[in-house]
């Protein structure tokens, strides 16, 4: 009885080829649209992670700011209003230089390796004489901070902490800059000049490549020793971050309560009223894999009610279907179909049409996420795909309930009647 | 002596409700035995129709019995109609009702799947039966490709190819020209003559006169019962041949 009603239902299908396509493409779309939206989620955290370790598992970074403005500067708490009358200035939160060679004392810091103090530069244009090029990120730091970034050159050298000393205008190119300044693969910039919002900078090396992150060309960036920068670039600006690498892995926590330490004594802060913020490596991986995958269930949810309109629309398909059916619905009763025969020939036609478009919809969903978008390489979840495609089943089988049932009340007198 | 094929006794259908109340069927006793052939005849609101509707298990009566081949169907559930409709009944309709896009052979096959025949079995009895109305050389075309009289021809197929005890014709002539109306004739009456029970619902005397049996009804109620030929003979129109030749 099965395979018949299976064979009617497969009849009804082909029946209308047409109209059967258009209702699948509702659930086409809707699966297909999940398990991109799913695997584009994926690759984007993926992406991030990949970038963040490769910061490496024992840096530390401190920036200005309490925790809870991460950075941009300093809200004002109760607890603030109490130690800080109404009246009294707010120092604003700020890290110098000073800051950076404490936390490099070896005596109160046992845990911390190297330190580098960090301003990031805004808005640097680096020319030559015929082509000009506005850097995405440069950074201004000190030696010690190409090992803790885990940064090297693939050609030239780095700086070192003389360079810093004798205030040398050199600069570290990323290959972006590099083949955009030169040409060619870039490696024609060694040792030439360039100009950084017009003082002469002589390059030194190129920075080892680190591909692209989303629609951000992390190879579209500067390093410059910090005196250099704080001499023709930035001026006596503070500090905006200060990285810390710890001796290990297993050190990092230690390391972070002695830079907490450290700077509390010189800033007389305390846990409760601190206007600094360090964060490890570790706690930015899983800040960022939270964010990631809300962002990718959220993405998936979107998408989740596309298939639902889709299912929406192999419900109206079939009632139509129904109301256009009902003379054969009619026949059927009359020739020997109880209810049970019509529910299952219909319901079995809204659960083809959704299986089928739930097929087209892996297929097309699952190609799809092989183009690579902006950068991102979308990563297909098996999970996805099964949850996309059982959804659309679902669907199918839900919506597909009420008009079958539709369609086998129906008294045969009443459908053979109907024209 | 075998049990009646339909055996009704006070049967009444009533419509609507106090001061809109209509007795289409009111009080009918009325008994056809095997091997009959019948014709109901009246005008339309006689009550032909829901005599049509209630014989064929497809409405139930508001009073009185009926039994189908000695089956008390009057109480069944809708799912015991269904059954009752498939073994016991074949129907043929005014609009034949094939259904569409399906191939003749595949429409004639339906009430052999609804009964749960096996596909190769189905197959063969779904060919003699086509053979049997003259379509063997139509199996798979659709309705859409068929002659009217053709489609009538296969929709009395599909009535006689589970070997009901009751061929039951709703106007079966109504929609055809007069050359397809006499192969349908035709063909009902070598059925009547091979023992089938053939009861037909009409209001045109070219189909009445071929019964054994013309019940004439007026306002629900059986107003005359004529008998035309015997009942365990040939139809009139096949015995009056026989007589010519």
């Amino acid at each position: 009885m099965l395979s018949e009603s299976l064979r009617f239902a497969w009849r009804g299908v082909t029946a209308n080829k047409v109209r059967s396509a258009l209702t699948m493409l509702g659930v086409l779309i809707g699966v297909a649209s999940v398990i991109v939206l799913v695997a584009a989620g994926n690759g984007a955290s993926k992406s991030v992670n990949a970038t963040l370790s490769s910061l490496g598992t024992n840096t530390l970074t401190v920036s200005p700011g309490a925790a809870t403005t991460t950075g941009f500067g300093r809200v004002r708490t109760n607890q603030d209003a109490a130690a800080n009358p109404i009246g009294t200035l707010t120092r604003p939160a700020t890290l110098s230089l000073a800051d950076a060679d404490a936390l490099g004392d070896a005596a109160a810091g046992p845990a911390v390796a190297a330190v580098a103090a960090v301003i990031n530069i805004n808005s640097v244009v680096a020319s030559t004489g015929s082509t000009s090029h506005t850097v995405a990120s440069t950074v201004a730091t000190t030696a010690e901070y190409l090992a803790i970034a885990n940064d090297t050159v693939s050609l030239g050298r780095t700086f070192t902490t003389a360079d810093d000393a004798a205030r040398s205008r050199v600069v570290l190119v990323g290959p972006t800059i590099a083949r955009d300044l030169a040409g060619g693969d870039g490696s024609g910039i060694i040792n030439q000049q360039i100009q950084l919002n017009g003082t002469p900078f002589t390059v030194i090396g190129i920075l080892q490549a680190k591909g692209t992150t989303g629609a951000r060309d992390s190879d579209d960036r500067l390093i410059t020793p910090l005196t250099a920068a704080q001499d023709h670039l930035v001026g006596y600006a503070d500090l905006s971050s200060i990285a810390v690498q710890a001796r290990s892995t297993d050190d990092v926590e230690a390391a972070r309560a002695q830079v907490e330490t450290i700077l509390d004594n010189r800033r007389h802060t305390t846990a409760t009223n601190r206007d600094f913020t360090v964060t490890t490596s570790a706690s930015m991986l899983s800040a960022a894999s939270s964010i990631t995958s809300t962002l990718t269930v959220m993405l998936g949810a979107i998408a989740a009610i596309s298939l639902l309109v889709g299912g929406i629309g192999v419900m109206n398909i079939m009632l139509v279907t129904v109301t256009e059916r009902t003379r054969e619905i009619g026949i059927r009763k009359a020739i020997g179909a109880d209810k049970t025969g019509i529910v299952m020939q219909f319901l079995i036609e809204a659960v083809l049409l959704s299986c089928m478009g739930g097929v087209a919809g892996v297929t097309l969903g699952v190609g799809l996420a092989q183009i690579e978008i902006a950068g991102f390489h979308a990563v297909v979840s098996a999970g996805s795909v099964i949850v996309a495609f059982g959804f659309a089943v679902a669907v199918g089988l839900f919506f597909g309930i009420y008009p079958a049932t539709r369609a086998a009340s129906l008294r045969p007198i009443d459908a053979l009647r109907h024209e | 002596m075998k049990s009646p094929v339909i055996a009704v006794s006070g049967l009444t259908k009533l419509y609507g409700r106090e001061e809109t109340e209509v007795r289409a069927v009111d009080q009918i006793d009325l008994q056809v035995d095997v091997g009959d052939y019948v014709a109901i005849m009246g005008a339309s609101g006689s009550g032909k129709s829901t005599m049509m509707n209630i014989i064929g298990c497809l409405d139930a009566p508001t009073s009185g019995t009926y039994r189908l081949d000695g089956i008390d169907v009057a109480t069944l559930p809708d799912r015991e109609l269904s059954r009752i409709r498939n073994q016991k009944i074949g129907f043929v309709f005014q609009n034949f009702n094939l259904i569409a896009r399906t191939s003749a052979l595949e429409n004639v096959e339906l009430p052999l799947a609804y009964a749960g025949v096996g596909r190769r079995e189905r197959r063969r009895r779904a060919v003699e039966a086509l053979t049997r109305v003259g379509l063997e050389k139509r199996l798979t075309h659709t309705p859409a490709q068929l002659s009217g009289g053709q489609q009538q021809r296969v929709a009395i197929a599909r009535a006689i190819v589970g070997s009901p005890v009751m061929l039951l014709a709703d106007e079966p002539t109504g929609a055809l020209d007069s050359t397809s109306t006499t192969e349908v004739l035709d063909l009902f009456d070598q059925l009547s003559s091979e023992g089938r029970t053939l009861v037909v619902i009409t209001h045109e005397d070219e189909v009445a006169d071929r019964a054994k049996r013309v019940l004439r009804m007026r306002d629900g109620r059986i107003d005359s019962d004529l008998r035309q030929a015997p009942l365990d003979g040939p139809p009139p129109r096949l015995s009056l041949r026989r007589e010519a030749s």
